[in-house]
C-alpha cells in the first residue's frame, strides 16, 4: 500500500434551507480511487467545482468520507486516535496566503506547528531554520508576514509544514491567488522538496504548465477521476480535455494544431525543446520529399 | 501604506528595559501604578518622579513618545483639575466670579494630576518597550494558575495574537472595500450623524463575511497544522526569568520601599523637629 491509499470514496454535502430542512444533497466526490506511492509527484487537475478541492481535505482528516475509506500510511483517517498522526504526516497548504498565517513573524509562523506537537523549544529552532532554508525564505525569518508578497507567503506557509516533518504535502491550488512570477517561486520550492527531500508531493491546481513536471496526472470533473495517466499521456487527449473545459499547455496546443492540419508531429508535446525537435525532424522529412 | 502601520506603540531600540521579561516589565507597572496611590506627601511623588526619569533614561525611548500618550488624556485631566479645584470644599484663597479655590482644592488636583500623569507615562513605558507579542506571552504565562480555576488562559492569549495580525489585513480590506464602493457611487462623507452611519452598512456587512470566511479558513489551517488547544504545546520563545529579570524586581520592591519611607519621614518630620 501506498502513502495515501483512497477506496471508493463518495463525499455528500447536505444542502439545508433556513430551519435546516434539507434541501438536496450535492455528491462532490464521486467513486474515487487512489494509489500514491511514497516519493511521488501528482497533480489532481479539474476546473472549479470538480471536487478536487473536497478529495484533498479528505486527505488529511479535515473532512471525512460519507462512503468508502481513505488511508495516510496505512491509517483510517475516521479513527480519532489517529487524527494527529495524520496531519503530521500530511501536511497541508491553502489557497489564500493571508488566510494561513498565524505568527506575527515568519519564524514563529513556522514553529507554529512543531510547538503544536510537543517538540521541544531546541529542536523547534533547529526545525525552523532548516526548512525557512529549504524553500529560501531564511534571510526574511524576522519578517511581520504582511510585508512579504504573495509568492513570499505562500513559500512561509510551505516552511510550516516542512517544520512538521511529514511524509506527504498536500497544496489546494497554492498558486491560485499569486502573479506568474510568485507562481513560479512556489512550484520551483515544491519541485525541489520532491527531487531532494523525496516528499511526497500531491498539487492540486487548475494551471496545465504546473503539472507537466509530475510523475501522474488526475484529471477530475463532476467528482469523478475522468483521466489519468502521465502528463504525456493525459496531454495527448486533447479534444478529451477540451470537452472538460480545461486548456492545454500553449505549447502543446500548439503541436495539437499543427498536427490537425497535416504536419507529422508526435501527440503529447509537453515543453517547447521537444516542440522543436519534432518540427526539425519535419523540416527534414520535408527538405527530403522535395529533393526526391 | 496601511500594512506598515505598528500595533500599540512599540519604540524599537536596545535598552535594558527593553531586554526585560515581559512579566517584569507588566508586573512594575501594576506596582508602580499602586505605589502612586499609596504613596503620601511631597517627597514621596519626588521619589516617583525620580524612578520614572531613571526608568525613561535607561529605556532609550525619546521623552516626546510618552507625551504623546498624555495627549490622549488631557481633556480628561482638564476636567478633573477644574472640578477639584472650584468644588472642593475648605478654607478658601480666591474667588473667581461664583467660584472659589480653596487651599484644599488646589492641593488635591496638584495631587490628581501629577498622579494620572505619571500613571499614563508609566505605562506607556511598558508599551513602548514591549511588542504585542511578548505582551501576550508575558500575560498567558503571568496569568497560568488560573487555568486551574477554568479560565481559558492560552485561548485568550491565542485569540489576542490571531486579532493582532488580522488588524492590518482587515484594515486594508476596510479601504479595498470602501474604494470599490466609492466607485460605485457610494458617499461616506456628506450627511449628519444618522446619515454618515447608514451609509456605512454597505462598508461593515462585506467586511463582516469577509472577515467569518477568514476566520473559518484560518481555523482550518490550524487545525492541519495539528493545533489543539495549549496542551501538549510546546514553545518556541519560552519565558525564562534571567538575573536581570530579578534585579529588576528588587530595584523596583527598593522604589516602593523608599517611597514611603519618604513619606512617613515628611509626616513626622515636624515632630522630630519639636523634640530636637
Amino acid at each position: 500500500m501506498g502513502i495515501i491509499k483512497v477506496k471508493d470514496l463518495i463525499y455528500e454535502y447536505i444542502r439545508r434551507d433556513e430551519e435546516g430542512n434539507v434541501e438536496g444533497i450535492t455528491t462532490a466526490v464521486d467513486d474515487v480511487n487512489l494509489d500514491i506511492s511514497q516519493g511521488d509527484f501528482v497533480a489532481i487537475l479539474g476546473h472549479n467545482g470538480s471536487g478536487k478541492s473536497t478529495l484533498a481535505k479528505h486527505l488529511n482528516a479535515i473532512l471525512y468520507p460519507t462512503e468508502g475509506t481513505v488511508w495516510v500510511d496505512g491509517k483510517d483517517t475516521q479513527k480519532d486516535e489517529y487524527i494527529w498522526e495524520i496531519r503530521q504526516t500530511a501536511g497541508m497548504v491553502f489557497q489564500n496566503p493571508d488566510n494561513q498565517i498565524i505568527g506575527q513573524i515568519v519564524e514563529e509562523d513556522v514553529g507554529f506547528g512543531p510547538e503544536n506537537m510537543g517538540v521541544p523549544t531546541k529542536e523547534i529552532w533547529e526545525r525552523v531554520d532548516e526548512s525557512l532554508k529549504e524553500v529560501g525564505m531564511y534571510e526574511f525569518r524576522h519578517y511581520s508576514p504582511n510585508k512579504l508578497s504573495g509568492g513570499q507567503k505562500q513559500r512561509v506557509s510551505i516552511a510550516g509544514v516542512i517544520a512538521m516533518h511529514p511524509k506527504c504535502i498536500i497544496l489546494d491550488e497554492p498558486t491560485a491567488m499569486l502573479d506568474p512570477k510568485g507562481r513560479r517561486e512556489v512550484i520551483r520550492a515544491v519541485r525541489a522538496l520532491n527531487d531532494v527531500e523525496r516528499i511526497t508531493v500531491i498539487l492540486i491546481t487548475h494551471y496545465m504548465e504546473e503539472v507537466i513536471y509530475a510523475d501522474r496526472v488526475y484529471v477530475m470533473d463532476k467528482g469523478k477521476i475522468t483521466l489519468q495517466g502521465t502528463p504525456r499521456e493525459v496531454f495527448s487527449e486533447v479534444e478529451r480535455l477540451k470537452e472538460l473545459r480545461l486548456d492545454v499547455p500553449q505549447v502543446t496546443e500548439l503541436a495539437y494544431e499543427l498536427r490537425q492540419d497535416g504536419f507529422p508531429i508526435p501527440k503529447g508535446i509537453l515543453t517547447k525543446e521537444e516542440l522543436r525537435e519534432a518540427l526539425d525532424a519535419c523540416a527534414g522529412r520535408m527538405s527530403e520529399k522535395a529533393r526526391e | 501604506m496601511l500594512r506598515d502601520i505598528t500595533l500599540g506603540q512599540y519604540y524599537q531600540a536596545d535598552s535594558i528595559i527593553h531586554r526585560l521579561d515581559p512579566r517584569v516589565k507588566l508586573g512594575s507597572t501594576i506596582l508602580f501604578i499602586i505605589s502612586l496611590f499609596v504613596f503620601d506627601g511631597a517627597a514621596a511623588y519626588a521619589v516617583a518622579a525620580v524612578f520614572l526619569a531613571i526608568v525613561i533614561k535607561l529605556s532609550k525611548v525619546p521623552f516626546r513618545f510618552m507625551v504623546k500618550g498624555m495627549k490622549a488624556i488631557a481633556f480628561l485631566l482638564l476636567i478633573t483639575v477644574v472640578f477639584n479645584l472650584f468644588l472642593t470644599p475648605g478654607e478658601p484663597l480666591a474667588a473667581v466670579w461664583r467660584l472659589t479655590i480653596t487651599k484644599e482644592g488646589l492641593q488635591l488636583s496638584v495631587l490628581l494630576a501629577i498622579r494620572l500623569s505619571f500613571l499614563i507615562i508609566g505605562s506607556s513605558i511598558m508599551t513602548l518597550t514591549t511588542t504585542p507579542n511578548q505582551l501576550t506571552d508575558g500575560l498567558e504565562k503571568m496569568l497560568g494558575p488560573l487555568k486551574k480555576v477554568k479560565v481559558p488562559v492560552h485561548e485568550i492569549a491565542m485569540m489576542m495574537s490571531i486579532a493582532l495580525r488580522f488588524i492590518p489585513i482587515l484594515m486594508e480590506e476596510t479601504d479595498k472595500i470602501m474604494k470599490a464602493q466609492l466607485a460605485r457611487c457610494a458617499d461616506f462623507e456628506s450627511g449628519n450623524i444618522i446619515k454618515k452611519a447608514k451609509s456605512l452598512v454597505p462598508l461593515l456587512v462585506p467586511l463582516f463575511i469577509s472577515a467569518f470566511r477568514r476566520a473559518n479558513d484560518l481555523a482550518m489551517a490550524m487545525e492541519a497544522r495539528c493545533y489543539r488547544g495549549g496542551e501538549h504545546r510546546t514553545k518556541m520563545k519560552p519565558l525564562h526569568y534571567a538575573r536581570k529579570d530579578f534585579i529588576a524586581y528588587a530595584v523596583v520592591l527598593c522604589y516602593l520601599a523608599i517611597g514611603v519611607a519618604a513619606g512617613h519621614l515628611q509626616a513626622i518630620l515636624p515632630e522630630i523637629m519639636k523634640i530636637a
